[in-house]
């Protein structure tokens, strides 16, 4: 079965349940292992409770999505980890959510410690971080054994190393101790508070996850957001990116003693926060969109003002990070941490920052194109190394980028009026099913939202960058330092929330 | 190193002059709730029905908001025809009970009390405080984190945040406490030698937040420790976590 008689869907564009016809599992499985042959990513792989599952598969250069469905008859299928490694954590997380077993599954541990969602109470329960961890043997192996309460201000997981002395054999990386339930909350849904889950799914994306779900929200209920609404989405998910790079970058700077830069980033990111605040009263950038368009748009003077304090953060930002660049000693510890090929990024599905720093040009922005990005193009920023040194590289440069495109931004909007608030949304298509993809700071956000006969949801899926990336970050520390870690694990700086959900 | 030094001459002197100058507050920043109960129609519960945390009650003074529910949403707000509910830019938002987050249509509204005088003399010029998410978003533990940095400078205030619960006098608590993390919290809290306090921030930490009606999480910090500041918000600005330890610890010169 060639790829090309797959299910073609748009980034935010529904799709009726009756065109995804079934395929047989044989056949599920050979379209997915065969795509990601010829270079697809699989960006989702989900289940829901009447054993459908669904796969979303990207091929980024081609600027397609291709959405494949299956129907189980009984909870196990071949698995497709073996052969395929980016499916490991969703197969898992089969096992863990609805009891489906991937036969054949190397690696078959718990994702989030949680009950079942199929009903039943597991015997023994699920208890956070207890579970099966690969072991290193021999003489002098030593474990070391870190979180889940860390020792900064900092969310929780638990990292299992397998030492030689300094070096890491492996880092096992077990997380769900921020395991709320977002997806089952936005189960039956869209509720009243569907809107405030979705902000806070990884609460330092907000703007990139809110965004996502509203597309997936607009694109069901067949509503057209206006293009000036589009544009300062866009500045808000800018605004997002920014203050998390130049934090990011600050932090590398700490985390390698070069307090210079280190202290002017922890401010600068303060400022770059503010701009949000200065529309939406929150940081965070929180109650800033809502489904149909925008709670907080901006008028003229506010634009100008926002201007004049873009280019005051942003000059001062510069001189921040050039001090950085300078520092020979700090660029030589960035230059040989953390290095992942381009080899190991795709075989993980790696997305985000990490896989533009090995070189892969992989931006949903310029891939699968959504609001103000069709019309106004980012360039995705490439560096070629994989290591801390090209991640932060990367961050540096897309900053560049995050001021270029704000500052014209600000200047268009400047221009025209502000919209009117948004009506309701009417409801939403019955039995359909819709992707949404943006582009987070850390790389690639999937909301899939499949509804029931009366147009709720009846699965909602989320993917966080993160999801994809933990295991990229484990991967990276093979054969390091184990000193070094806190420099690779800021290098990647993933969300745990947003992948414990 | 020359570099350095200019750098450091161009980016200037940043910590903010607070608690001398109050740091300007965006114009739509949402903070202590305002209720103009007299404005309300007679059975009127638009306000109640909108929001989604049930925050709202109706009283013998009118609708009451329980800022340890609310997320901050423009729900109500929006759902009120006779505009009775408005957030202004008082950031002033700590308290020292539960009962004292819910603000009616009265004037008073109880800010966080100073430590007892024990605590007060133990703690009060040297307060280390051990961070724990437990189910947090990465929203409060950032406006948290940011306090430590040279805008708002913390450590001169003489409080900390700390490594290890060994070395700290008490808990600051983000999050809903998920059950995954109640252990984690539990054994955290033990670790902490006495005397300690325990300090709830944002609306999941005090009461879940948009989690609340979740079973995976168990309503806030109350339900397993003894909880000496709650500071609400989602979340809560840094201005107000600040004010709320500045409070705690007597350092604020204003009136209550």
């Amino acid at each position: 079965m060639s790829r090309r008689a797959l299910n073609l869907v748009k980034n935010g564009q529904p799709v009726a349940l009756t065109e995804l016809a079934p395929l047989s599992v044989a056949d599920f499985r050979e379209a997915i292992l065969e795509a990601v042959q010829e270079g697809d990513r699989l960006a989702c792989l989900c289940a829901d409770t009447q054993l459908r599952l669904f796969a979303v598969l990207a091929d980024d250069a081609g600027k397609t999505l291709r959405v494949v469905r299956t129907q189980l008859d009984q909870p196990r299928y071949p698995a497709l980890t073996p052969v395929c490694p980016q499916a490991h954590l969703f197969e898992r997380e089969l096992a863990e959510q609805y009891g489906i077993v991937p036969e054949g599954h190397p690696w078959l541990k718990p994702v989030r410690y949680h009950r079942p969602w199929t009903g039943g109470e597991p015997q023994p329960l699920p208890l956070p971080g207890v579970m099966d961890f690969y072991r290193v043997e021999g003489d002098e192996v030593h474990e070391v054994a870190v979180g889940p309460v860390h020792a900064g201000v900092i969310e929780p997981g638990h990292f299992r190393f397998q030492c030689h002395g300094e070096t890491v054999f492996h880092l096992e990386i077990a997380l769900g101790y921020q395991h709320r339930g977002v997806e089952q909350a936005l189960e039956g849904g869209p509720h009243p508070l569907s809107l405030k889950q979705a902000e806070t799914a990884a609460g330092d994306t907000s703007i990139a996850h809110v965004w996502a779900y509203c597309r997936n929200l607009e694109g069901l209920a067949g509503v057209q957001v206006s293009a000036r609404a589009e544009r300062v989405r866009g500045l808000a998910l800018e605004l997002e990116r920014a203050a998390n790079h130049v934090g990011d970058l600050g932090a590398l700077s700490g985390d390698v003693g070069f307090l210079p830069t280190a202290s002017f980033c922890g401010r600068l990111r303060g400022d770059w926060l503010n701009l949000s605040a200065e529309v939406c009263g929150s940081r965070l950038g929180r109650n800033w969109l809502r489904p149909g368009g925008l709670q907080h748009d901006l008028d003229h003077t506010l634009a100008e003002r926002l201007l004049q304090r873009l280019e005051q953060a942003w000059l001062e930002t510069q001189d921040a990070l050039e001090l950085l660049w300078g520092a020979a000693s700090a660029m030589i510890r960035f230059e040989v941490a953390g290095h992942l090929t381009p080899a190991q990024a795709r075989e993980i599905g790696l997305v985000g920052v990490p896989a533009r720093a090995c070189g892969i040009s992989l931006d949903v922005r310029h891939d699968h194109p959504f609001g103000p990005y069709r019309d106004h193009a980012v360039v995705p920023v490439l560096a070629e190394s994989g290591n801390v040194h090209s991640r932060a590289w990367v961050r540096w440069r897309e900053l560049s980028e995050c001021h270029r495109y704000l500052a014209a931004a600000l200047t268009d909007l400047g221009r025209t009026p502000c919209d009117p608030r948004p009506r309701p949304l009417p409801g939403l298509a019955a039995d359909s099913l819709c992707v949404s993809l943006t582009e987070g700071w850390r790389g690639e956000v999937l909301h899939l939202a499949i509804t029931d006969a009366e147009g709720r949801f009846a699965r909602y899926k989320i993917v966080d960058p993160s999801f994809h990336n933990w295991f990229g970050l484990a991967l990276a520390l093979r054969g390091e330092q184990i000193s070094d870690f806190p420099l690779c694990n800021k290098s990647f700086n993933l969300s745990y929330c947003g992948h414990d959900l | 190193m020359m570099h350095i030094l200019l750098s450091r001459w161009r980016q200037g002197h940043r910590t903010l002059p607070y608690p001398k100058e109050l740091p300007a507050l965006p114009a739509r920043f949402q903070g202590l709730p305002r209720i103009a109960a007299a404005k309300c129609p007679e059975a009127c519960r638009l306000c109640a029905e909108a929001c989604p945390v049930e925050a709202i009650g109706f009283g013998a003074d009118g609708p009451s908001l329980d800022l340890g529910r609310c997320v901050f949403c423009p729900d109500c707000v929006e759902a009120c025809p006779e505009g009775a509910i408005a957030f202004t830019g008082d950031h002033r938002l700590a308290t020292s009970s539960r009962e004292a987050l819910v603000r009616t249509g009265t004037d008073s509204y109880a800010r966080a009390e100073v430590l007892g005088e024990e605590l007060k003399r133990v703690l009060g010029r040297s307060l280390k405080l051990r961070v724990v998410s437990a189910g947090g978003c990465n929203g409060c533990e950032v406006d948290v984190n940011v306090l430590g940095t040279v805008a708002w400078d913390l450590g001169r205030f003489g409080i900390q945040y700390v490594a290890s619960p060994r070395h700290a006098d008490g808990l600051l608590v983000t999050g809903p406490v998920t059950r995954n993390m109640e252990l984690a919290l539990r054994k955290t809290y033990d670790a902490v030698p006495g005397p300690k306090i325990v300090i709830a921030v944002g609306a999941c930490a005090i009461q879940g937040g948009p989690y609340c009606h979740r079973e995976e999480q168990l309503g806030g910090v109350a339900s397993v420790l003894p909880v000496d500041l709650y500071i609400p918000g989602c979340p809560p600005h840094p201005l107000t976590i600040l004010d709320g330890l500045l409070r705690l610890l007597g350092k604020l010169k204003e009136p209550r």
